[in-house]
C-alpha cells in the first residue's frame, strides 16, 4: 500500500499572508483542518495503566476538554484517534488492530508509552508484543513510563499540528478505492502468526539493542538453581547498642 | 506476627502420623504430594492455627524438578504466613488441587498450570489463564525457547500470501531454510549465565 506524504506545500507565514488577502483555496483548507483537529474523538479503551494517565488527562485538573478531544467514544466506529495507552499483549494484539478497522476514516494513532512503542520494560516477555506498529501504522509515538497527562496532551498537540499540515487534495481517505484495513494477526502455537506485517513494520538492519546490551533474551539458560536446603538462613540482627 | 514453623510441624505430626514432612529454611516440604489436601485442610480447621486465607500459588522449576508452593495466612488470628511446598518431577508434574479446601487456589493454580505446566488434579476448570488454548510449552520453564520475534517463518510466510501481502525476498529464504533445517526462529540464549 503506498501513501502519499500528505503535507501542506504552502509556508505557514505566507498562508496567514494569503489568508489576510481573501485567497480563498488556502483558507478552506485551513478551516477543513481546523475544525478537524479541534474535535479529536478519541477511543474509550485503556490497556494498562498508562490509562491512568490518560484518564487524568480527561479530568478537569490536566482537562484535555480545552483541546476539544474529551469526548471519549466506547465505539470505534465514531473514534478519530486511537489512543494505545499501555502494553499490548499477544493475546489483546488481533482485537487492537480489528478496532482500528472498524475506525472510520480519517484515523489516527498514538501509541502512549513505552510500551506501546516497543514492548518498553517488558521486551523480553513472552506474551508481550514488541510494539503496535508491527500491525497498524502509528502517527504519534509518545514516550515516557507513564508518560505524564502533560506529556499526552503534548501529543495531542503534535497529532493538531500534523492535521493541520494536510490538505484536501492529497488526502487519502477522499481517494477511490482506499482501504486502510489490515489483516488481523492470529493466535499461533508459539505467538502470533505472522510476527509482524511486513507491509506495515519490517525490522531494522541494524540492531541497536543487541549491539549495546549482547543478547537480547536473557531467560532460560540458567545452569544452576539455587539449592535452598544447602542456603545458611540468615542470622537475625543484633539488636543496636543504646546511643 | 510469625508463625514457628517448628511448631506447626509438631502439631501436624501429632494430628497426622502418616504424613512425612521436612524442613526446608523457614516452611515445609511435603514429601509425597498426595498428602497436600489433608494438610491444608487440617491447619484450616485446626483451631491452633486457623490458616482460613489461601494467599498464593506459586510454581517454580529447578531444573531438576518442579516445586508448588503456598502460602497461608490465618485472618482469624491475623497472623501468618505458614509456606508449604511440595515437589514433582518434570515427567509427571502432578499435584492435588487445593480448591475444595480453598477457593482461592482456582485462579491461581490455573496460572501455575499456565505458566509451568503443574497439572492440579481435581480442579473444576483446568484451563490456561493468561495464554490462549492453542498456545505449546510453558513458558516460565527453564527449558522454554521463545520465539524471535525479527524472523519469519514459513507459517508466517503462507499467511501473509494467502492474504495478499508482499513479503521481501530475503525474509522468505530465511524462513525456506529454516523450513528445510525443521527448525523454529528461537531467540538467542546468552552463552553464558549472568553473574
Amino acid at each position: 500500500m503506498a501513501f502519499t506524504k500528505n503535507t501542506s506545500s504552502v509556508d505557514e507565514s505566507l498562508r496567514t499572508e494569503l489568508a489576510k488577502k481573501g485567497v480563498l483555496w488556502t483558507s478552506l483548507d485551513f478551516l477543513y483542518n481546523w475544525g478537524r483537529r479541534s474535535s479529536i474523538w478519541p477511543m474509550q479503551f485503556g490497556l494498562a495503566c498508562c490509562a491512568f494517565e490518560m484518564i487524568a488527562a480527561a479530568c478537569a485538573r490536566y482537562d484535555i476538554a480545552r483541546f476539544g478531544a474529551e469526548l471519549f467514544r466506547a465505539s470505534p466506529r465514531q473514534a478519530d484517534l486511537m489512543i494505545i495507552s499501555g502494553t499490548v499483549t499477544k493475546k489483546m494484539a488481533p482485537q487492537v488492530v480489528r478496532l482500528y478497522n472498524q475506525m472510520p476514516e480519517p484515523k489516527y494513532v498514538l501509541t502512549m508509552g513505552a510500551c506501546a512503542i516497543s514492548g518498553g520494560p517488558f521486551v523480553d516477555g513472552y506474551n508481550v508484543l514488541r510494539g503496535i506498529e508491527r500491525y497498524i501504522p502509528v502517527d504519534v509515538h509518545l514516550p515516557g513510563c507513564p508518560p505524564r497527562p502533560e506529556a499526552l496532551l503534548h501529543g495531542l498537540m503534535e497529532l493538531q499540528k500534523k492535521i493541520a499540515s494536510q490538505e484536501i487534495l492529497k488526502a487519502e481517505w477522499y481517494k477511490k478505492g482506499l482501504k486502510r484495513e489490515f489483516p488481523i494477526p492470529e493466535l499461533g502455537p508459539n505467538g502470533l502468526i505472522p510476527k509482524f506485517n511486513p507491509e506495515v513494520w519490517q525490522p531494522a538492519k541494524k540492531n541497536p539493542r543487541r549491539e549495546h546490551y549482547g543478547q537480547t533474551i536473557l531467560v532460560g539458560k540458567k545452569l544452576k538453581a539455587p539449592d535452598f536446603e544447602l542456603a545458611v538462613t540468615a542470622k537475625p540482627i543484633a539488636p543496636r547498642a543504646a546511643a | 506476627m510469625n508463625i514457628s514453623v517448628e511448631e506447626v510441624k509438631k502439631e501436624i505430626e501429632t494430628h497426622l502420623p502418616n504424613v512425612k514432612l521436612r524442613l526446608v529454611r523457614d516452611s515445609i516440604l511435603i514429601e509425597n504430594p498426595e498428602d497436600l489436601p489433608q494438610v491444608a485442610l487440617f491447619l484450616k480447621e485446626s483451631p491452633r492455627f486457623l490458616l482460613d486465607y489461601l494467599s498464593s500459588v506459586t510454581g517454580a522449576d529447578y531444573l531438576t524438578f518442579l516445586e508448588s508452593v503456598y502460602h497461608l495466612y490465618s485472618m482469624a488470628q491475623k497472623r501468618g504466613p505458614v509456606t508449604l511446598r511440595v515437589r514433582v518431577t518434570k515427567n509427571n508434574a502432578k499435584v492435588p488441587s487445593l480448591v475444595p479446601v480453598y477457593r482461592s487456589a482456582e485462579l491461581q493454580e490455573r496460572e501455575a498450570y499456565d505458566t509451568f505446566g503443574i497439572i492440579y488434579e481435581g480442579h473444576p476448570d483446568p484451563r490456561r489463564l493468561f495464554m490462549w488454548e492453542e498456545f505449546q510449552g510453558y513458558p516460565l520453564r527453564k527449558d522454554y525457547a521463545q520465539e524471535d520475534t525479527e524472523v519469519l517463518e514459513i507459517a508466517d510466510i503462507a499467511w501473509l500470501e494467502t492474504r495478499g501481502i508482499e513479503v521481501p525476498v530475503e525474509m522468505k529464504e530465511k524462513a525456506k531454510t529454516l523450513h528445510a533445517a525443521g527448525q523454529r526462529a528461537v531467540a538467542q540464549k546468552p552463552e553464558k549465565p549472568r553473574p
